[in-house]
C-alpha cells in the first residue's frame, strides 16, 4: 500500500485499481477547524487537479483537486454530519472519496512520503 | 480579511511576545502582524468567550481624541462629521457612530467617548479602524475649526475583555468596574496600571474595552491572563462573534458605498439629528428614513449546513438576483451557517425566502432578524 501527495496536499492512498483520497495532517492544520465537507456524487468522473470536492474552515471555504484522473465510487458521507473528522483523523476516518484509476502512470507525477514531508518543511 | 503574515515590513502591536509565547498563528491585517487565532483554534476560542471571557489584542485599532476648549464645541466640531448626536452625550458614556462621506456613505465606524472626568471637558476619545485610521485623521484634520485639535495615541494598547465572565476577571484587578453599564466608560487603575476603560466591544458579549500605554499592556495582558476564566482569543474567532452578534466589519458590510439608514444602523443616528441634519449626506440619508432605503443589510440563514461567504449572490427562488452577502461562514454558537448581506427592499422581511448562489448552486435560505446570538449587554 503505497500513499502519494500533490502539492495542494491531498493525499491518494492506493489500494489495488482504488485510491481514496483526502487532504493531509499538514492541510487540515493549516486550515483549522473544518466545519463542512462538500463531497462529489458517486460515479462522477474527474480529471487530475480538477475540483472534486470542497473544505470549508470557520475562515475560508478550500477546493479539494482531485490529485488523478478518474471516477468517484464512493464518498465519506460520515463527513457530512462530523465534518471535524477531517481535523481529528485526516488519514484514517477522515478520507473524501475513492477513486478508480483512469492511469496509474499519473502517480508518477506526485510525491512520495519523503519528498511530501520535505515539500512541507520547505514551506512552513 | 487577512493573508499569512509575511516577517517583512508589518507593524507590531506592544504584545507580540504575549503571542508568540501563547502559540498564536499571525497573519496581516491592515499592515498589521496580528494573532489570527492560538493553540487551540478558532471553533474553541470563539466558544470560550462565550462562555467565561476572552482576552483580544486589538492595538492595531486607531485611538485619537478631539481636544477642544469645552464639550459643546468639540462635540459640534465631531457632529459635522457624523451623524450621531454628540451633544447630549453625557460625561462617561460612550456612542457608537459613523465618518459619513458627502453622499452618506460611510468612511469608517468609530467608538466616541466623552471622559468622565470633568477636567477632560472638551476631549471626545475615539476608536477607528486599523485600515482607515491615516484616512479618517486626514479627513478629520483638515475639517476641524479653529480651536479644537485631532491627537493621536499611537503609544496606547488597546485590549479587549468579553464574555460573561469579564466582569469577575476584570473586578478581580478593578472592583470598581462593576458599577458601568453598557456603553459608559471611567479611567481606573487595574494592578497599578491607569487604564481607560469602557464597558463595550464586538461580540455581544458583556465586556470590556482598555485601553493602557503601550509600555504597561503586556502587564496588563499577564495580569489578565493569570486568571483561568481568560484566554487570548485572536481575529478569527472575533470575526465569527461580531458576525453572530450581527455587527458590522468595516470593508465589508459597510463601505462608501453604503449609507448607515441601507446598513441598519439608523438606530445610531438620534432623533434631533435626523430631524435637524446637519451631517455630510444628510438630505440622502434623511430622505431614506422617510421613503425607505432601496436595499437592505439583513440577516440570511442559510436552511442547510453549507456556508454562504462574501460575495455570495442573493436571488429569490425564481432566480431573480436581489442582494450580495457581505460577512458569512459558519458560526460556532449557531453550530451552523450565518450570513448578512444586502438584499432589495421587497424581499428584506423576516421570513422571505430567497436562495444564496453558492459554487453556482441555488441554496435555500431564510431572512432572519439579527443578531443570531443573543446580545447578552449589561444594560444600566
Amino acid at each position: 500500500m503505497t500513499t502519494r501527495y500533490t502539492k495542494d496536499h491531498e493525499y491518494i492512498r492506493i489500494e489495488g485499481d482504488t485510491g481514496i483520497v483526502g487532504i493531509t495532517d499538514y492541510a487540515q492544520s493549516q486550515l483549522g477547524d473544518v466545519v463542512y465537507v462538500e463531497l462529489p456524487p458517486v460515479g462522477k468522473s474527474v480529471a487530475k487537479g480538477g475540483e472534486a470536492a470542497v473544505v470549508e474552515s470557520v475562515k475560508a471555504a478550500s477546493e479539494v483537486y482531485a490529485p488523478v484522473s478518474g471516477e468517484v465510487t464512493a464518498v465519506n458521507s460520515a463527513l457530512e454530519g462530523a465534518p471535524g473528522t477531517v481535523n481529528e483523523s485526516p488519514v484514517e476516518r477522515g478520507w473524501f472519496f475513492k477513486l478508480k484509476l483512469a492511469n496509474t502512470a499519473e502517480l508518477d507525477g506526485l510525491m512520495g512520503e519523503d519528498e511530501y514531508r520535505d515539500y512541507v518543511q520547505s514551506i512552513s | 480579511m487577512a493573508e499569512p503574515a509575511a516577517a517583512e515590513s508589518l507593524l507590531e502591536t506592544p504584545l507580540q511576545g504575549e503571542h508568540a509565547a501563547a502559540g498564536a498563528r499571525l497573519v496581516s491585517f491592515a499592515g498589521y502582524a496580528v494573532p489570527v487565532q492560538y493553540a487551540t483554534g478558532i471553533l474553541s476560542e470563539h466558544l470560550w468567550t462565550r462562555e467565561h471571557a476572552g482576552l483580544f489584542d486589538v492595538s492595531h485599532m486607531g485611538q485619537a481624541a478631539l481636544i477642544g476648549p469645552d464639550h459643546a464645541t468639540t462635540a459640534r466640531a465631531l457632529e459635522a462629521l457624523v451623524p450621531a448626536d454628540i451633544l447630549n452625550l453625557k460625561p462617561g458614556r460612550q456612542r457608537y457612530t459613523q465618518l459619513l462621506d458627502e453622499n452618506g456613505g460611510i468612511r469608517d465606524d468609530l467608538m466616541v467617548t466623552r471622559p468622565a472626568n470633568p477636567l477632560q471637558d472638551g476631549e471626545l476619545l475615539l476608536v477607528v479602524n486599523a485600515s482607515t485610521k491615516e484616512a479618517d485623521y486626514a479627513h478629520m484634520a483638515a475639517r476641524l475649526p479653529a480651536g479644537v485639535e485631532l491627537r493621536r495615541f499611537d503609544d496606547r494598547a488597546l485590549l479587549a475583555l468579553q464574555g460573561p465572565q469579564a466582569e469577575a476577571v476584570l473586578g478581580g484587578q478593578a472592583p470598581d468596574i462593576a458599577s458601568l453599564a453598557f456603553m459608559q466608560a471611567a479611567e481606573t487603575m487595574i494592578g497599578g496600571i491607569p487604564a481607560h476603560i469602557s464597558r463595550s466591544g464586538y461580540t455581544g458579549e458583556d465586556g470590556f474595552e482598555i485601553s493602557v500605554p503601550a509600555s504597561r499592556a503586556a502587564e496588563l495582558w499577564r495580569l489578565l491572563m493569570a486568571d483561568e476564566q481568560a484566554r487570548p482569543i485572536g481575529l478569527g474567532a472575533r470575526d465569527s462573534l461580531r458576525l453572530e452578534a450581527g455587527l458590522c466589519l468595516y470593508g465589508h458590510d459597510i463601505d462608501t458605498t453604503t449609507s448607515p439608514v441601507e446598513a441598519g444602523l439608523t438606530w445610531s443616528i438620534q432623533k434631533r439629528r435626523r430631524e435637524e441634519g446637519g451631517f455630510p449626506g444628510a438630505a440622502r440619508i434623511q430622505r431614506e428614513l422617510r421613503d425607505g432605503p432601496a436595499r437592505l443589510r439583513v440577516g440570511l440563514k442559510p436552511e442547510g449546513r453549507a456556508p454562504a461567504r462574501e460575495g455570495t449572490v442573493v436571488a429569490t427562488p425564481d432566480g431573480r438576483e436581489v442582494g450580495k452577502v457581505t460577512s458569512g461562514g459558519f458560526g460556532p454558537s449557531v453550530n451552523g451557517p450565518v450570513a448578512m448581506g444586502y438584499v432589495a427592499r421587497e424581499v428584506a422581511t423576516p421570513g422571505t425566502k430567497l436562495h444564496l448562489v453558492v459554487r453556482g448552486k441555488p441554496l435555500p435560505a431564510q431572512v432572519v432578524p439579527m443578531p443570531f446570538a443573543p446580545h447578552r449587554y449589561k444594560r444600566g
